[in-house]
């Protein structure tokens, strides 16, 4: 008998310390890693889900130490595999509720490989990106998401690569739920988290986050009260692209591009476009995660996308039942004595 | 014309060969699906090359399938050809030098003139000078008499000499005096939805097998008397055929779902092919993005429940090898299995080889202890897999499971077991939540207790990172020292619950040979021939390489000369002379095909001379 069968009734309502484990966080004080801790056990009491059915799966990296935190099951894998152990636990039992929390080293060079394929897939699984654009558990190199330029211990005379757009990524790879947050902005991200974790196929969430030995001050801009206003772009399901000290900018898609135009609160253009997380096409999708780091535009955070698509292991599981329909159920003599078989008899 | 006579053969080897595209795969598997009906002892060997599509009429493009009949107990595809159908000029060209003297050459002589004679390398044509006296040369216009038993089927002239190996077939269904019906009953199967095709292969069927008997073109027809089996059912089947049967066995005899994660690679991607045709046997396969992805998932799967299985070959295994470490670190169930190949690096893709023994002992990072088990024929390839499964389950560990090339595409007759004699698997898991611990150990095997994810109240984390008995991170010196220790122990404990290989022979003597994995049919073989002629021999065969079985200590001082025979450059020796400082001796050849017989009886000749 599987363990499974032996279901004991579960307490009622969890709260965030039924979800905190005995360990103690390692993080270096001040880190943002706490930030995203601390959300992840407020909205996990309210989610309806057994505890034992939750897992965390994590990589390699400074975040991926974040499932020890969790009084959940929880897998400390390795290096950008992530993705690929979290892939089979979820095939292998639906039921149960996978998290993958990585890093952008983690996610996106050694395993991004399986970040993409799990995306195309749209496996039932939530992803928890840290990205602080840095290697910090092996002590500063510069990461796929370091920008240009960016002085590290890898990169004393300034990194010559490209960055890499988690969200385009994601987008490209034809994740069905694509989401950015911000440690300092515990209020979004409770928000994000839990549209994520709810979404049945696999939910993207980029959480900028602060290294605060590294690479400290990489996102301050979005958060700092004299800049926010003007460098973040908060998304809202059918509103208008609102930002600017006094809430009068907004954007407007020009034939190939956006535009920055004036936004009055009191009197807004009808024509203006409003935000569309459901939209299938993903053309202006792209176009907005384009915006971030671009020095004429906000970075746009909130959700990018949250479509509804059939999951993977969903298909999986109709497949089954569709064969066993055609076939009948397996049966073990059946297999043994298909083929070419023969009789030598006895003499 | 010579009188017509009917031999009687104990045993014959027969290959077709023929351009890559002349579907010489399709109609040795046909020749010995009727040899298996007949009941005969058989084992085949497909030899083909690696590109999809080779230039027609090129030496590399020529492929070949091998099969050795009998009416007695045999384990290899024989040595020597006794019967070459050749379908063009490169197949003799690269064919030739394995028949034996005075063979039986069935040749299409259309195919020898010009270009292709010249593709293979002929100066002159091989049927019109002498080069061929010392064989029985049979040089038959194939394709000209295929078109001409076709004459009125709706198909272009280039469609119907496709049908010309059926032609072949059917003059060598004669030779050996075999039934036609299984073939025209699988042609009607096979191209139900072409009735053309079903029309021009069974006439070309019929046309060779009637030409040979009207044309009185052998002089002698070939018996093959039934093998003196053991009386039973029995299924033909391929090694990586008996392996998916076996896992699916595995699974269901421990009450859990199949899941495999896999990534194709030659020659283990028919087990991916074979299990994805049973998802209503719980058959969940994956096919991953890559190698690791695959192991990964499977790693995965086996964490939440099911039986995870991952199937490669040697490159993938290189891939693999850091999750094969946390496997080990994590100690969940898992069976790996590597279906070898030529190599290093790429290699010989579609060759069989030996040389991955040490990589599947040695190649992960740490003291990562895996056991390993090796399968020795098409049809063991069940039980292994069963074995391997059965182990991977109790001791919470990853497995080895290692075939190759040979013995994965080769087939035999396999008996079928009866379903109900095969003992249930048992897989324990923790009970009381009070006092679980994740690496708490059973007091027998050494194995950790394992809660599956979705159980109440067992809430744990797993990793890569060493632990404490907890599961807690433990960076202690001597906790370190001592998980090492359990986890190569635990390995060693599973020598109790595995057969230990008997020796075969007497216990002391002149020369022991010890062989691994698939060279056990060549030494069956030769060691029957050494004891025919009188001389004394004795054998030990491993199943389990780790743990290394405790049973060979009783026997291998008793000798005074050791032989490995292995197709690789010397590995389970080196295992050996390390484990009992003995001076064991290799027998090697590396050549991606399974080892001579003739030349492993001469080598032992050599040894028992001396
Ligand atoms: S190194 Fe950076 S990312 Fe890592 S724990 Fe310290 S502050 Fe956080």
């Amino acid at each position: 008998m599987s363990q499974q069968d032996k279901v004991r009734p579960g307490k009622v309502q969890l709260t965030r310390d039924d979800f905190t484990s005995k360990s103690e966080p390692r993080w270096c004080p001040g880190c943002g890693d706490y930030a995203i801790l601390a959300q992840m056990k407020k909205i996990l009491p309210d989610m309806g889900i057994p505890r034992e059915n939750i897992i965390f799966v994590s990589g390699i990296g400074c975040s991926s130490r974040f499932p020890y935190y969790m009084n959940t099951y929880g897998v400390h894998s390795i290096h950008g595999r992530a993705p690929t152990i979290a892939t089979g636990i979820k095939l292998a039992n639906p039921d149960l509720k996978v998290f993958v929390i990585t890093g952008d080293g983690d996610g996106l060079s050694i395993g991004g490989n399986h970040f993409i394929h799990l995306c195309r897939r749209n496996v039932d699984i939530t992803v928890i990106l840290f990205n602080n654009r840095i290697y910090g558990l092996t002590k500063g190199q510069y990461s796929p998401t370091s920008l240009k330029g960016q002085i590290t211990k890898s990169s004393p005379y300034g990194s010559l690569e490209n960055p890499f757009n988690p969200i385009l990524m994601a987008l490209a790879s034809g994740a069905t739920f694509v989401a950015r947050t911000i440690d300092r902005n515990p209020k979004h991200m409770i928000e994000v988290f839990k549209r994520a974790a709810m979404h049945k196929g696999t939910a993207f969430v980029e959480v900028y986050q602060n290294c605060v030995i590294f690479n400290d001050g990489a996102f301050a801009d979005l958060t700092k009260p004299d800049t926010k206003s003007e460098r973040a772009l908060y998304m809202e399901q059918g509103k208008p692209y609102v930002f600017g000290n006094n809430r009068d900018k907004s954007l407007r898609w020009s034939s190939n591009h956006f535009e920055v135009v004036p936004y009055d609160e009191n009197n807004p253009d009808k024509e203006l476009m409003v935000h569309d997380e459901h939209s299938l096409n993903p053309t202006l999708e792209f176009g907005l995660a384009s915006l971030s780091d671009d020095p004429n535009f906000p970075t746009p955070l909130g959700i990018f996308r949250d479509v509804a698509v059939d999951t993977y292991e969903g298909l999986l599981l109709k497949q089954i039942e569709f064969v066993k329909q055609k076939k009948g159920e397996g049966d073990l003599e059946k297999l043994f004595h298909s083929g070419n078989t023969f009789y030598i008899e006895n003499k | 014309m010579e009188k017509k006579e009917s031999k009687t053969l104990e045993r014959v080897t027969i290959r077709f060969a023929g351009d890559s595209g002349d579907g010489m795969q399709l109609t040795g598997m046909r020749f010995t699906n009727t040899t298996a009906l007949e009941g005969h002892e058989l084992v085949t060997l497909p030899d083909y090359p690696a590109e999809i599509r080779a230039p027609a009429g090129t030496l590399f493009g020529v492929s070949g399938f091998q099969i050795q009949i009998s009416s007695s107990e045999i384990h290899t595809p024989g040595d020597q050809p006794d019967v070459l159908v050749a379908m063009n000029p490169a197949a003799l060209k690269v064919n030739l030098k394995l028949v034996s003297d005075n063979g039986i050459l069935i040749i299409n002589s259309d195919a020898f003139q010009g270009r292709n004679l010249a593709l293979a390398g002929y100066e002159t044509n091989p049927l019109e000078d002498d080069s061929l006296k010392r064989y029985q040369v049979f040089a038959v216009p194939i394709t000209t008499l295929t078109r001409r038993a076709l004459e009125g089927v709706k198909l272009s002239v280039k469609e119907k000499d496709r049908s010309k190996n059926f032609f072949a077939l059917g003059m060598t269904f004669w030779l050996f005096t075999h039934p036609l019906e299984p073939t025209i009953e699988w042609i009607k199967e096979k191209f139900k939805n072409r009735p053309e095709l079903v029309e021009a292969n069974i006439k070309a069927l019929n046309a060779g097998y009637n030409y040979a008997l009207s044309t009185e073109l052998f002089s002698t027809t070939y018996r093959v008397d039934k093998a003196k089996k053991a009386p039973g059912k029995y299924r033909n089947v391929t090694g990586n055929e008996a392996l998916s049967i076996g896992f699916i066995t595995a699974a269901k005899k421990a009450h859990k779902e199949l899941f495999l994660g896999s990534y194709p690679i030659t020659p283990a991607s028919e087990i991916l092919h074979e299990l994805s045709k049973y998802r209503n046997y719980d058959v969940k396969t994956f096919q991953a993005e890559d190698e690791i992805a695959g192991i990964g998932a499977a790693i995965g799967a086996s964490y939440a429940g099911a039986l995870g299985i991952t199937t490669t070959s040697g490159p993938g295994v290189a891939l693999k090898s850091e999750f094969l470490g946390f496997a080990v670190m994590a100690e969940l169930p898992l069976v790996v299995t590597n279906v070898q190949r030529g190599g290093p690096s790429t290699g010989l893709p579609t060759k069989t080889e030996q040389a991955d023994l040490l990589q599947a002992l040695y190649g992960r990072n740490g003291e990562a202890p895996m056991p390993i088990i090796a399968a020795k024929s098409p049809a063991d390839c069940f039980s292994a897999a069963l074995e391997a499964s059965k182990i991977a389950l109790m001791f919470s560990t990853p497995v080895f499971l290692l075939t190759d090339g040979y013995i994965a595409n080769g087939s035999e007759p396999w008996l079928i077991p009866d379903v109900d004699s095969i003992p249930e698997i048992e897989v324990h898991y923790a009970t009381d939540p009070d006092t679980f611990m994740p690496y708490k150990r059973d007091p027998k095997t050494l194995a950790r207790m394992i809660a599956l994810p979705g159980t109440p109240g067992f809430e744990h984390h797993i990793g890569g990172l060493e632990k404490d008995d907890t599961g807690d991170v433990a960076y202690d010196p001597d906790n370190h020292d001592r998980m090492v220790r359990l986890r190569a122990e635990k390995i060693e404990r599973i020598n109790q619950y595995v057969d230990q290989p008997e020796i075969n022979g007497d216990p002391e003597g002149e020369l022991l040979l010890i062989s691994w994995g698939s060279t056990y049919g060549t030494v069956f073989t030769a060691i029957e021939e050494i004891r025919k002629r009188g001389k004394k021999v004795s054998w030990y065969h491993l199943r389990w390489i780790y743990p290394f079985p405790l049973s060979l200590e009783k026997y291998i001082h008793n000798f005074k000369n050791v032989l490995v025979p292995e197709i690789n450059l010397g590995q389970l020796v080196k295992v050996i002379r390390d484990r009992y400082l003995v001076d064991a001796k290799g027998f090697n050849r590396v050549r991606g095909l399974p080892l001579n017989t003739h030349e492993l009886v001469e080598a032992i000749e050599n040894i028992l001379q001396k």
